[in-house]
């Protein structure tokens, strides 16, 4: 064979390549992506379209009404459903609470870990790491008795205290702050710098990115939550959305406002997606690299 | 302005005994440069003196002052790491201030005390910059920058030049001693490096095995070595260590490689036939005419001298540095001029000096 069949044949290896590739990504890109499209079809049309049956997959002419009944009153029907103003509200306030006091206490349970040397230090690290093996849903039923004990039923408390406690940041705070030279911390001895300045002065601002990174993915996480709101809270008034969305679903007696429901639906994707899309750069840079 | 006393410290971890008692006077402006191969407790000692780890016995006093039991911020002292630890989220002139703005000093004096500091470094043009976008003999003087504003009695410097490349180094290590110099503080100097060891001290402390090995100027070290472990670590290349015994009623040596070699300086103290290890540096082995024959098995030539590297008929190895260009041939004759040797005790490795 001569050179130019040679090159010829590896022109079309690589074309084949190219096309097997890109035809997987265009797959995948489908399959992710198609359901996000029905839903966002299914708000623009009314009730009866998408009662009769029909799956439509192009957009209809009803998306105001449609959002507007979400947003201000959550649908007129069979299950008296709340506004999705104020379940997003509920939700946004829960995921940051969450997020936040999560990102607090794991700081400071890893800096302690990390930094100091006292009686029992390995204990409390692997006692905070075996919680890892006890998620929220196993751990449901002490966890519901304390809280209706101390009083926290139906509350916003109720709801976020539970969901901090966790281990999982505490871990990924710890292994960063192991990654931190040991002469930064006697640098800081020698300027005089106490645990709580080196703390806020150095250890905050170098963790900075690495905080961002595990706010998304906390946020997302506390935004998620399903069985314990569902639990903990029976008032209207503090329903999360991502629960208020599944109690618009009803089990068959009666006709459900699927357009309405999907109009709702795409209310609850956008602040995680938003929250997503505004801290992306600090989220990859949290990530991937440390500023060192 | 201070004096620095370690008496009697000692380091364990555990069993494990990183330093035996060492004992080290520094007298008030002097630049001691601490020297030794990794392992041998150099790098402990210092974080002794700046209050990073506690000794396990001994004092540590600073210009008087009892110190063994205080934090680094309250012994007066400033420090140069090794990856010179500049807080990568400041800048260089926040880097320098943060020390004094914990001390609660007022900011006009700060921001005075560190442009002095900058100028001084000549890093005024750096000042509004991240440490990382500096290069590394930068970062070298913003870590020097943040020990000076502190205007502290004692300077610790652990290996500061061990980063930057070789070029860098030499004129670092210049500007360090000239800086030292100029500002008069009592320091301390970490390295593995003889050159820098020779260069920056007034005096050397050569470090073995948790021991100061000797404590003398660099010259005399380099001179008069007190034990075959200093005499083989300070100079370079290494010195040559060859097997003898004591004869003549200790005015000679009778080697192993055949020759006896008479002191030059009078005779040594010990028995008949007492086990001598005779060090002689490459660079006082002469080439003779008529001498001990060397059959050479490596030369490399350094430009301005070679050094060639040969055993002797008993198979002992020897270095031999000589001026000018390598010789032609694969053996040389050699002698050892009786008033170079170094003579040790082969059993304890000590010097053994002439009886006055």
């Amino acid at each position: 064979m001569d050179d130019d069949a040679l090159a010829a044949a590896t022109r079309r290896r690589q074309a084949r390549e190219r096309i097997m590739s890109h035809g997987w990504l265009i797959l995948g890109v489908l399959i992710f992506a198609f359901p996000v499209w029905i839903t966002l079809v299914g708000s623009t049309h009314d009730a009866s379209t998408i009662g009769r049956g029909d799956v439509p997959l192009l957009p209809g002419p009803h998306a105001i009404e449609n959002y507007t009944a979400a947003w201000t009153s959550g649908g007129e029907g069979r299950y008296r459903a709340s506004p999705a103003s104020l379940m997003l509200w509920n939700s946004a306030l829960m995921a940051l609470c969450i997020a936040a006091g999560k990102i607090t206490i794991s700081l400071l349970s890893a800096y302690a870990v990390v930094f100091f040397q006292f009686r029992g230090r390995m204990l409390a690290f692997w006692t905070i790491f075996l919680t890892l093996m006890l998620p929220v849903e196993v751990r449901i039923i002490p966890t519901y008795q304390v809280i209706v004990s101390l009083d926290l039923f139906n509350s916003m408390a109720g709801l976020t205290i539970p969901l901090i406690a966790s281990a999982t940041a505490t871990l990924l705070f710890r292994q960063f702050f192991l990654t931190i030279p040991d002469e930064y911390v006697e640098a800081a001895k020698m300027d005089g710098a106490g645990p709580v300045r080196f703390f806020r002065d150095i250890l905050l601002p170098l963790s900075v990115t690495n905080i961002a990174a595990l706010f998304v993915i906390l946020f997302i996480y506390g935004w998620n939550q399903y069985l314990w709101p569902l639990l903990v809270v029976n008032d209207r008034g503090l329903e999360t959305i991502v629960v208020g969305l599944a109690k618009m679903i009803g089990n068959g007696d009666a006709q459900n406002e699927w357009n309405v429901i999907m109009a709702m639906a795409v209310l609850a994707l956008l602040p995680p997606v938003a929250v997503v899309v505004l801290m992306q750069r600090w989220f990859i840079k949290g990530l991937t690299e440390t500023e060192k | 302005m201070a004096t620095l006393d370690v008496s009697a410290v000692s380091k364990s971890f555990g069993t494990n005994k990183i330093l035996h008692g060492v004992d080290l006077t520094v007298a008030d402006g002097e630049m001691i440069v601490i020297v030794g191969a990794s392992g041998c407790g150099k790098s402990t000692l210092l974080r002794i003196v700046a209050g990073l780890e506690t000794a396990t016995t001994g004092t540590i006093r600073i210009a008087g002052r009892d110190v063994t039991g205080l934090e680094p911020a309250d012994r007066d002292i400033a420090m140069v790491f090794q990856n010179y630890a500049l807080y990568p989220h400041m800048t260089v002139a926040q880097n320098m201030a943060y020390g004094l703005k914990i001390r609660g000093l007022p900011k006009p004096e700060i921001a005075t005390r560190v442009a002095e500091a900058a100028t001084l470094l000549g890093i005024q043009a750096l000042l509004d910059r991240r440490p990382r976008q500096l290069s590394g003999g930068q970062r070298q003087r913003v870590a020097m920058g943040r020990a000076i504003v502190r205007e502290p009695k004692l300077f610790l410097f652990d290996e500061p030049l061990s980063n930057l490349d070789a070029k860098l180094r030499v004129q670092m290590r210049a500007e360090i001693r000239r800086l030292q110099r100029r500002l008069g503080v009592t320091s301390l100097f970490v390295t593995h490096d003889q050159t820098e060891a020779m260069t920056l001290g007034d005096r050397l402390v050569v470090m073995h095995a948790g021991h100061a090995a000797q404590v003398a100027t660099p010259m005399e070290v380099w001179a008069r070595p007190a034990d075959t472990y200093v005499a083989g670590f300070i100079g370079s290349p290494a010195m040559n260590f060859l097997e003898g015994s004591l004869t003549e009623g200790g005015r000679a040596v009778a080697l192993k490689a055949g020759p006896l070699l008479r002191f030059a300086d009078g005779p040594r103290p010990g028995a008949e036939g007492l086990p001598l290890i005779i060090g002689i540096r490459p660079e006082h082995v002469e080439a003779t005419e008529a001498g001990l024959a060397l059959p050479l098995d490596l030369v490399e030539p350094l430009g301005s001298e070679t050094v060639l590297h040969g055993r002797l008929p008993d198979g002992e190895a020897l270095t031999v540095k000589l001026a000018g260009p390598a010789p032609v041939g694969g053996a040389i004759q050699v002698s050892l001029p009786a008033a170079a040797l170094h003579v040790f005790d082969a059993a304890s490795g000590k010097r053994l000096d002439p009886v006055a």
